[in-house]
């Protein structure tokens, strides 16, 4: 969506603000794989899958089954929050504690079954999502303007992000589920069942992933491959602001939704530049700065 | 009863092996023919991957990109050579670039290695993951180079058989293929017990105790990068050759996991591994696709995906070491069944087990 004003200032303007919007996007994904990282030092190649296919149930609610749009949206990731509690216990379980690589394998098997089960039963023809907003409005802001698309996912996200870090801040299962991640011998020695903590940390990132792709779907159109480039921008994300801060993973997709609006409309044949920008975020901040924007640097135990 | 180093047995059955192997294109049809082809590329590629993922402990989900470097060196040098001067042969050119498409894989690969040495783990994965994806949409980008979605066809005489040979086209290029993946399998074989084999193990079992050794890790890590990406561009050449075409569409994520679903599946840092990882990446597809009752109602299961990842958490659950490991564990059974004793147990070293030495700071 390239709009020209013809003003350079206002068009520079315009990108920042739409490439913020779809940064929250980005910004989802990326905190849901902090808070699996963080849990279990984990990063879960399967996330994008997970609320690729989860978005894909929630279009079966709406498309066979006639839901209203909200009703599949809040119904949809109750079934991710569920789902993906129920594979952390069968599939996940029996690696905990496995190595880097173990864990990698088994997180790409899933990436692997995820895509093929949702090619399977939805085919791989490009399908369209409805709204929940209205396209083609927007609000003005003097000679700048924002799509009701671009705002209303924004809201949702910060909305998303918000009740996140509520839950983790304020209640107790939130406390509980951090101490877990941080000191899981103590928390174990204080009555905390950190196997579970894991489970339910699967199941509410899966559930921030499923928004996040509910989101972005009515935009990309979907099929089983829709979530990738958006893994891999959350990816570059959770990276730039150190894989273990959420604030950083926030802060981060905004930052990367901008820089990719900025390179899809600058540069020439820029869009087929995203992926690979993407990949030379990833790889720059790992060489120059590995603990990110807001990380701790790491250190290592011989 | 001895030959020489060897068994009898090994002996006969690797002589029955290389019988089967040669004459298996004389009764069989194209297609099959054809596909054990493949086969042939995909294991010179899963080779690759083995040194830098089964031997020295770097994870690559990226390896497909190197085989992208070295397939359009080879389709470049045949499409765009001709057009500077009419004297070039396209198919001399097509031989020509497979050493050349592995050689600007090396350099590529020791490039990626250089960055690669500050990541670790996890980041590796994540990075490599991100080349992997890169490829398509980059090779894309220089459409006026590489055709883009169109692609680039091979000239209608290369991959024909040369001298006359009374072969089909698939006949030869299987004979081509295979001949080139046996002689880089002899390295491979060899790698084990060499400087260079042990200092990777080394690496990937301790890198401080590795580095407090003597081994110096920056060369040994590059140099895996480098030798990975130079089977994995031979691979890529002999690809295009063999395939006769090429497009970016083709380097996608899809094939750097189906090289590490044949790894992991054959079996990690075990030298049979990529061969039995090459068959399964490329038959189980195509009985995947003839398996009719999967078609369920107006479902049809149109892609390896489900069982390519089915097939990699049942491994890493149940045969970490995979199916060579699997086949040498029944060997062994046989011999001792038979009351052969005193030969030194030749376990593969289960990687998938190996411990790891990174720790967040509390």
């Amino acid at each position: 969506m390239i709009y020209l004003s013809g003003q350079p200032l206002v068009d520079l303007a315009q990108q920042v603000i739409s490439g913020a919007a779809a940064g929250t996007i980005y910004a989802s994904l990326a905190l849901a794989l902090v808070l699996i990282y963080r849990a279990m030092d984990l990063v879960n190649f399967a996330q994008g899958e997970m609320a690729m296919f989860s978005t894909f149930i929630a279009y079966t609610l709406i498309t066979s089954l006639h839901f209203p749009f909200y009703l599949a949206f809040v119904v949809t990731i109750g079934i991710a929050f569920v789902g993906a509690v129920l594979l952390e216990r069968v599939v996940i379980r029996p690696f905990e504690g496995a190595t880097v690589l173990t864990l990698v394998i088994v997180t790409l098997g899933l990436f692997s079954i995820l895509n093929g089960m949702a090619g399977f039963l939805w085919g791989y023809v490009f399908k369209s999502f409805d709204s929940p907003f209205p396209g083609g409005q927007a609000v003005h802001m003097g000679p700048l303007f924002i799509g009701y698309q671009d705002l209303g996912l924004a809201v949702v996200t910060f909305v998303v992000l918000a009740l996140v870090f509520l839950f983790f801040r304020f209640t107790k299962l939130g406390l509980a589920m951090r101490a877990a991640a941080l000191y899981p011998e103590s928390s174990r020695l204080l009555g905390v069942r950190t196997s579970w903590m894991l489970a339910l940390g699967w199941g509410l990132s899966s559930a921030v992933g499923a928004v996040a792709a509910m989101m972005i779907a009515p935009i990309v159109f979907l099929d089983p491959s829709f979530m990738q480039s958006v893994l891999l921008f959350a990816f570059a994300a959770a990276v730039l602001g150190g894989i273990e801060s959420p604030v950083g993973a926030v802060v981060g997709g905004i930052v990367i939704g901008v820089l990719l609006a900025l390179v899809g409309s600058y540069l020439p044949g820029g869009q087929d530049l995203r992926i690979p920008f993407g990949l030379i975020v990833i790889v720059a901040v790992l060489v120059l700065r590995p603990a990110g924007l807001f990380g701790r640097p790491e250190a290592r135990r011989v | 009863v001895k030959i020489g180093r060897f068994r009898v047995e090994t002996v006969i059955l690797a002589l029955i092996g290389l019988g089967v192997f040669v004459y298996v294109p004389q009764f069989s049809n194209q297609f099959t023919t054809f596909e054990w082809a493949n086969v042939a590329f995909y294991f010179i590629a899963i080779m690759g991957l083995n040194f830098l993922t089964g031997y020295s402990g770097q994870i690559s989900l990226g390896n497909g990109a190197f085989m992208a470097v070295g397939g359009y060196t080879t389709a470049l040098s045949v499409y765009w050579l001709p057009h500077l001067s009419a004297s070039l042969n396209p198919s001399a050119l097509a031989y020509l670039s497979i050493p050349f498409g592995g050689l600007v894989a090396f350099a590529v690969g020791a490039l990626v290695g250089i960055p690669a040495l500050r990541l670790r783990g996890i980041y590796l994965a994540l990075a490599t993951f991100a080349m992997s994806l890169a490829v398509t949409p980059l090779g894309n980008h220089f459409y006026s180079i590489t055709n883009g979605h169109v692609g680039i066809h091979m000239p209608i005489d290369v991959g024909t058989p040369p001298f006359g040979l009374d072969l089909s086209s698939e006949q030869w290029l299987y004979l081509f293929d295979w001949f080139v993946a046996a002689l880089l399998f002899i390295p491979a074989l060899l790698l084990a017990r060499s400087r260079t084999g042990r200092a990777w193990m080394a690496i990937r079992d301790s890198e401080a105790a590795a580095a407090s050794s003597g081994v110096n890790l920056a060369t040994y890590k590059t140099l895996a990068f480098g030798v990975s990406a130079f089977y994995a561009g031979v691979a890529g050449s002999l690809q295009v050759l063999t395939l006769a075409y090429t497009n970016p569409d083709n380097y996608g994520l899809t094939l750097s996991l189906a090289l590490l679903v044949g790894l992991v599946v054959g079996g990690l840092a075990n030298n049979w591994g990529p061969l039995l990882g090459a068959i399964i990446v490329v038959w189980l597809p195509y009985y995947a696709e003839q398996a009719a009752h999967f078609r369920v109602g107006g479902f049809v299961l149109q892609k390896p995906d489900v069982f390519y990842g089915a097939l990699l958490i049942l491994i890493v659950l149940f045969a970490p070491s995979g199916l060579a490991g699997l086949v040498q564990r029944a060997m062994r059974w046989y011999r001792s069944r038979r009351g052969a004793v005193g030969e030194p147990a030749e376990t593969a070293p289960a990687v998938l087990e190996a411990p790891v030495d990174v720790v967040s700071p509390e």
